[in-house]
C-alpha cells in the first residue's frame, strides 16, 4: 500500500496521475479461512480490519453481497456523538467516538471526521428533564455534554427558529460539542484500504447462501454464490439481513427490520453550522461538506426489506425541519432513500458469541449504527479473536433477553423512531 | 403509503388509517407466571422478522378500530390478503401455486 501524503500528491501530480494504485484487491475466494466476516459495510470491514491490525490474523475474508459500504453504511445521516444516558452505551459510543478522533492518521484516508457539535433541541418540559438527566449522566462517565439556553442555541446555530410562537417553542438544548459528522463511504473505503493492506481478502458480489456447520454443531464454513468457503470462525455484520443469516445457522434473533429514510437537499453555501436534532418534533438535519442539507426521517411502522419507505415518513420530517427552520421552505430536495435496519426489543445493540461455536454476531445497530462503527469494529475484533468479549461489548450479549439484563436505552438515535 | 384492506370495514384504506402491531400468531402463555426464562423469551423478545412472506397484525385505528391479521410480502411490501382476527394462519394464499 502506497502511503497517501503531500508528497505523493504532487509526485502523481507531475506524472498525470498515474501512479495511484487500487485502494484494495479483488482476489479469487481461498477454499479456506481463519475468520470470514459477512458484510462489507464499515462495521464489517473495520472488524477485519482491527484482526489484521491489531490481533495479527490476516488470513481472513469479508465476504459481500452486493457492492462494498451499498448497505446502511453509505445510506445513513454520518451522525456522531456518545452522549448516551447508560454506563454500559456510554462506554460503547464513547470508545468509538475516542478512536473518531484518529481515524483518518491511523487509516491514512481522510475520513473528515468533523466536530462541529451535536445539538438536541428541547421543546416541552419532559425534553428538558430528559436531557438534562442525561447531562449528568454523562459527565459522570466523562462524557461531554451541556445544557444550553435557546439564546444560546441560536447563537450556536444562527438558522434556528427560537420564536415563542413556534408550534413547539425551543425551550433549550443539550450540545455535545465533541459530537459531528465523518464522510461515510471514506470509512468504508480506509477501512478496506488497510485491510487489504494487510491481507484480509475482500470479496464483493458473493452472496452468502448457508451457513455450515460441522459434527459437533460448530461453525465449518458458509456457502456462497462462488461455492463453499471453510472457516471455523465467522462474525456475521450483516445490518438489516441479520436474521436471514443467522437463521442459516438455526439461531433465532430478537430483531426486527424495518426501512429508515433519509433525503438530501440542492446544495446551497453554508448555513447549517452543526447537527441539529429533535426528538420531539422528530427531525436531523446536518449539513455535508457538499452544501447539501442531509435531513433524516423515521422508520416506517411495518417490517420490511424493500430499501424504501412510505413517501408521508419524509413529508412528516420536512414539517418538522420547517418548523425548526423556516427559511427552508422554498429549499428543494434533491433525492431520498431508504436502508434497512435491525431494531433489537430494547434498542441496544448485539455484539457476542452465539449459542453456535465459532459464530459471532454484530448487530441491532438499529437506527443509529455508523457513529459506533470504530468502536464496535474495535472490540468484535477482540471478541472473534480471543472467543471472549471485550469488557466494553461484554453488557450487549444475545442472552440478555433471556435473563433480563437489557440495556434500555429505548431510543439509541437520540430521535423515537 | 400502503393500501389496505381493513376485512371488517370491507374496504381499502390508507396506511395513515392503520397501526402495524407486529407479528400475528404469537400466542399468548396461559399461565405466564409458570413460563420459563426460555420460553417468555421466544415468546416476547424473539421474532421471526421474514424476508419474504410475513404474518402480521394491524389495527385499523382511526377506522372501525379493530385488529386484524395480515399476509404481506417484506421485499415488495405488497399484501397478499388479510384475515380477521382469531381466524387461523391460512393454508393456502391466494394467487398460490401459479
Amino acid at each position: 500500500m502506497k502511503k497517501y501524503s503531500v508528497f505523493a500528491i504532487a509526485r502523481e501530480a507531475m506524472r498525470a496521475h498515474k501512479g495511484w494504485e487500487e485502494q484494495w484487491s479483488s482476489p479469487e475466494p481461498k477454499k479456506e479461512y481463519d475468520v470470514i466476516i459477512i458484510g462489507a459495510g464499515g462495521h464489517g470491514l473495520g472488524t477485519a480490519y482491527y484482526l489484521a491490525k491489531e490481533h495479527g490474523i490476516t488470513n481472513v475474508a469479508v465476504l459481500e453481497k452486493g457492492w462494498l459500504g451499498g448497505g446502511n453504511t453509505g445510506r445513513n445521516t454520518t451522525i456522531i456523538r456518545s452522549n448516551y444516558l447508560y454506563d454500559e452505551s456510554a462506554g460503547i459510543y464513547d470508545h468509538a467516538l475516542k478512536l473518531w478522533d484518529g481515524l483518518s492518521q491511523d487509516l491514512n484516508y481522510n475520513v473528515m471526521y468533523s466536530a462541529r457539535g451535536v445539538m438536541m433541541l428541547a421543546h416541552n418540559i419532559h425534553d428538558i428533564q430528559v436531557f438534562k438527566r442525561h447531562i449528568h449522566a454523562n459527565r459522570l462517565n466523562g462524557i461531554d455534554n451541556e445544557w444550553l439556553t435557546p439564546e444560546q442555541a441560536k447563537e450556536f446555530c444562527p438558522p434556528l427558529n427560537i420564536s415563542k410562537d413556534a408550534r413547539y417553542p425551543v425551550l433549550g438544548a443539550a450540545l455535545q460539542r465533541r459530537g459531528g459528522t465523518a464522510r461515510h463511504d471514506a470509512v468504508a473505503w480506509g477501512y478496506a484500504r488497510g485491510a487489504s493492506a494487510r491481507g484480509v481478502d475482500i470479496i464483493q458480489n458473493c452472496e452468502v447462501t448457508g451457513i455450515k456447520r460441522g459434527p459437533n454443531g460448530e461453525v465449518a464454513g458458509v456457502e456462497t454464490a462462488r461455492g463453499f468457503i471453510g472457516a471455523k470462525k465467522v462474525g456475521v455484520v450483516a445490518a438489516g439481513h441479520t436474521s436471514v443469516l443467522m437463521n442459516m445457522a438455526g439461531v433465532r434473533m430478537p430483531l426486527e427490520s424495518y426501512p429508515l429514510q433519509a433525503l438530501v437537499s440542492e446544495p446551497v453555501k453554508p448555513i447549517v453550522p452543526c447537527v441539529v436534532m429533535s426528538n420531539t418534533v422528530h427531525a436531523y438535519i446536518s449539513q455535508s461538506d457538499k452544501g447539501e442539507l442531509v435531513i433524516g426521517a423515521g422508520t416506517d411502522q411495518y417490517t420490511s426489506y424493500s430499501q424504501t419507505g412510505g413517501l408521508h415518513i419524509l413529508e412528516h420530517t420536512l414539517d418538522a425541519i420547517c418548523e425548526m427552520f423556516p427559511m427552508f421552505t422554498r429549499m428543494k430536495m434533491l433525492r431520498s432513500w431508504g436502508g434497512i435496519v435491525d431494531v433489537t426489543p430494547d434498542r441496544s445493540p448485539i455484539l457476542a458469541k452465539t449459542p453456535v461455536k465459532g459464530l459471532y454476531v454484530n448487530c441491532g445497530w438499529g437506527t443509529g449504527g455508523f457513529k459506533a462503527t470504530p468502536g464496535s469494529a474495535n472490540v468484535f475484533a477482540h471478541t472473534i479473536a480471543r472467543d471472549e468479549p471485550h469488557p466494553i461489548n461484554a453488557p450487549f450479549t444475545l442472552e440478555r433477553f433471556r435473563t433480563g439484563r437489557l440495556i434500555d436505552e429505548a431510543a439509541a438515535a437520540a430521535v423515537a423512531h | 403509503m400502503l393500501l389496505i384492506h381493513c376485512p371488517y370495514c370491507e374496504e381499502e384504506r390508507p396506511e395513515l388509517e392503520f397501526r402495524n402491531a407486529g407479528e400475528a400468531h404469537i400466542a399468548r402463555p396461559a399461565n405466564i407466571v409458570a413460563e420459563s426464562d426460555e420460553d417468555f423469551e421466544k415468546f416476547f423478545f424473539i421474532r421471526a422478522n421474514t424476508k419474504g412472506l410475513v404474518y402480521e397484525r394491524w389495527r385499523h385505528v382511526h377506522g372501525c378500530a379493530r385488529f386484524f391479521n395480515a399476509v404481506r410480502d417484506s421485499v415488495s411490501d405488497k399484501f397478499i390478503m388479510t384475515y380477521k382476527a382469531g381466524e387461523p394462519k391460512p393454508k393456502k394464499l391466494p394467487g398460490a401455486g401459479k
